[in-house]
């Protein structure tokens, strides 16, 4: 409400204010500026270093050579890589449309406001995501654990086996798992807030013309959380891809599960710190960076083709 | 023009360009630039000189032995900083060298570690430092691995981990099993351990656990990276000596009488506590280490020397892990971390105070030697002295064993293959080979010259 009152006014006063672009043009860029020192420091000659520096290679023995795009091309023939990113992409496809339409299904219960103890249900789910990744491993290491895990004890007083989640099997679902836990709190909070958003006055509109709440819920909230919704998906293409620190973490325990390509960042992080071949580390996270551009690109645009069809 | 030459200028230009603003006041300093020889008379001005050097280590309560180092010099202060254990200490360690900014002047280093750092001409030859009768203070082998193959000294050692048997007395004598002395013996009580009770295994094979199976390979003579010098390699893992002991270690593995559990992490510690091994084939700061990650098990623990291949021979051991303190190549204050290095692991006191508080194995024969030392009884393995069984195995590893100058790659190459051969129960012996293909790929690949066996 606020945003667009805002919005309002200012169209009101852009005539009145013309006359002035240059002066305020300039102490603009004046609040902007120390963003954009610390964005060009810490991103942006970082990423030009990183792009200059794929194109070289340095050795242990022989020192540095120019290579063009040699790094590249090896990337592009590199199996370990692309197995990594289409076992990120299966993935995605698993684990991000469960954990979206649950956190849909969460703001929608609690937006109807029936829900009790709301505000403690809300900060509920949401506190997974608080809690440091590093916790997070120990806590899920432990529940999955083949030996002395609950699961596995649960099983053993029955008489049956609990599957193996840290195998080679189950190891991409276990960690779906633990993201499913970590992050659908978090999207649910984004999708709760857009709800709020929507004008009461369109909530009035539809209860004159007889609709109930699944009908509220289907044909106004859902369609006004849309936007809403391509944030978390970009967010969860984003995360999915750039998958880490929960494989870097069970990594410990399942060593030989999670190889060190198991996801392109693990990959690339362990040719640049284990191996070594920083350049070519440089050239894998920037295929990884446009294949998720590429990704997200193609996935805005199939989805606007086809609201406006 | 030479486009290689010109290129490579260009690429320190530009790097140049883009650090200098952000390493504000850092001196990047040509690594070589270093004195080849240094008078008695600079040592002790240069000590005398107010000088803060940094030291980078994990060792806990090592403020003591840097208190007493800054109470024989008074003008040399030492900034101390816990930048991690392991990896992760490591992989700063080289940020900050290719950063050419912030590395320390002296830093801890596991042996393993030390041809890795050498062939990037990260570490100061300490030989123009080095205090008089500074290599009879140390166990042979300790030294030779703390210097280079032309001599150079790389580092000055400051614990060790002979390899010896820890085991679960308890568990033995409740089974009637008599502790190995050959690794036949060793494999037969595997089975009839696991055959009595399918719960336990007379020990564990942690398959990312590179340092074990290189000890593994040491013991039985194996050296796979002997004779490589500079960007020379050689690679032998095909000789007699590794196939037998990856066909020993993979059989075992293959019919399940030993568990493959990843070792170091929460499982492996209550696995301990709960006797699911009856052994832990572990060198000598192991039996520390044990005391406080199954503790529960106090009591009930022994220490044996190592199985060994022939019953007849002479014993032979290895070593896992220990580590030593370098001198960084980047430094400003050589004399000072130079001095600081051999200080803290040659003084008097200060050795006793790493063997009797941080409880870090020694590697100076004056304390291996000591009665204090070795007399002491640990309850927690039944009043055995365990420091004097070690003390002896210590003079049994052999001093021939050679790093590879990647070796965080080769442990990483041999999680991928040996490691994953352990725990799929498939041929571990085969594994052997791909492991060194994945090493000779990596090489080459890196500019070595790889000759093979």
């Amino acid at each position: 409400m606020t945003a667009t009152a805002t919005a309002r006014k200012a169209r009101a006063e852009a005539p009145a204010r013309r006359g002035r672009t240059n002066r305020s043009g300039r102490a603009g860029y004046l609040f902007v500026a120390p963003f954009m020192i610390v964005f060009a420091a810490m991103f942006l000659v970082p990423l030009i270093y990183a792009a200059y520096f794929s194109f070289f290679r340095e050795q242990l023995v022989g020192g540095t050579v120019f290579v063009g795009f040699e790094n590249y091309t090896r990337a592009f023939g590199d199996a370990e890589l692309w197995t990594g990113i289409g076992r990120v992409g299966l993935f995605f496809l698993l684990q991000v449309p469960v954990m979206l339409v649950v956190a849909l299904f969460l703001a929608l219960a609690l937006d109807t406001g029936m829900v009790r103890l709301s505000r403690f249900a809300r900060l509920s789910i949401f506190v997974p995501y608080a809690v440091p990744g590093v916790i997070a491993a120990l806590m899920w290491g432990y529940l999955y654990g083949p030996d002395f895990g609950p699961f596995a004890q649960l099983a053993e007083k029955i008489g049956a086996s609990a599957p193996d989640f840290l195998g080679a099997d189950l190891m991409l679902g276990s960690l779906a798992n633990i993201v499913f836990w970590e992050f659908t709190g978090y999207n649910m909070v984004i999708l709760f807030a857009a709800l709020r958003a929507v004008p009461g006055e369109l909530y009035e509109a539809a209860a004159v013309d007889g609709a109930g709440p699944w009908r509220t819920a289907w044909s106004i909230k859902i369609p006004a959380l849309r936007g809403a919704l391509m944030v978390c998906l970009i967010f969860s293409i984003i995360g999915s891809f750039q998958l880490f620190n929960e494989p870097n973490l069970l990594q410990g325990l399942a060593p030989t599960v999670i190889d060190r390509a198991y996801t392109p960042n693990l990959y690339a992080y362990n040719l640049a710190f284990v191996g070594q071949e920083y350049n070519y580390a440089a050239a894998v996270s920037f295929i990884l960076g446009m294949v998720i551009l590429v990704g997200s690109y193609v996935f805005m645009f199939l989805t606007n083709r086809r609201s406006r069809s | 023009m030479n486009p290689r030459l010109s290129r490579r200028a260009a690429a320190k230009g530009f790097a140049a360009a883009v650090a200098a603003p952000l390493a504000l006041g850092a001196c990047a300093r040509d690594k070589t630039d270093h004195p080849t020889s240094v008078t008695q008379a600079q040592i002790d001005e240069a000590m005398r000189t107010p000088t803060e050097i940094t030291f980078w280590t994990w060792v806990p309560g090592i403020e003591k032995e840097i208190a007493l180092f800054e109470e024989a010099y008074p003008a040399i202060k030492v900034n101390l900083v816990n930048a991690g254990q392991g990896a992760s200490h490591y992989s700063k360690l080289r940020t900050a060298l290719r950063a050419v900014n912030g590395a320390p002047d002296v830093a801890q280093m596991e042996f393993q570690m030390i041809q890795s750092f050498a062939i990037t001409e990260d570490l100061l030859d300490l030989r123009p430092y080095a205090m008089e009768g500074l290599e009879e203070k140390f166990v042979d082998f300790a030294w030779s691995q703390a210097t280079g193959t032309g001599g150079e000294i790389w580092a000055i050692p400051q614990d060790t981990g002979p390899m010896g048997m820890l085991y679960r007395n308890d568990i033995f004598e409740a089974h009637g099993i008599e502790v190995p002395a050959t690794w036949d013996d060793f494999a037969a009580a595997a089975e009839v351990l696991h055959g009595a009770d399918p719960e336990v295994y007379l020990t564990n094979l942690a398959p990312s656990q590179g340092a074990f199976f290189a000890a593994m390979l040491w013991q039985a003579g194996a050296d796979p990276f002997a004779g490589s010098d500079g960007a020379d390699l050689r690679v032998d893992l095909e000789s007699e000596a590794a196939v037998k002991v990856a066909s020993y270690w993979g059989d075992l593995a293959e019919r399940g009488l030993v568990s493959t559990d990843a070792d170091f992490n929460d499982q492996w510690y209550q696995a301990l506590n709960r006797g699911k091994y009856a052994t832990w084939v572990a060198p000598a700061w192991a039996p520390t280490f044990l005391t406080t990650a199954a503790a529960s098990t106090s009591g009930k623990w022994r220490v044996a020397p190592l199985p060994q291949w022939e019953a007849d021979a002479p014993p032979v051991s290895s070593n896992w892990g220990g580590s030593t303190s370098v001198v960084l190549s980047t430094t400003e204050k050589e004399i000072p971390a130079a001095v600081f290095a051999q200080f803290i692991n040659t003084d008097r006191e200060c050795i006793e105070t790493m063997a009797f508080e941080q409880s870090l194995y020694p590697p100076t024969r004056e304390l291996l030697e000591d009665p204090e030392f070795t007399g002491d009884q640990l309850e927690f393995y039944g009043g055995q002295e365990v420091n004097a069984l070690f003390a002896e195995i210590s003079d049994t590893v052999s001093p021939d064993f050679q790093w590879a100058p990647f070796q965080d790659q080769v442990y990483a190459d041999f999680t991928a293959t040996v490691g994953t051969a352990f725990t799929e129960r498939t041929d571990a012996v085969a594994a052997l080979g791909a492991w060194r293909d994945r090493i000779v790929e990596y090489a080459e690949y890196q500019g070595f010259e790889v000759t093979g066996s």
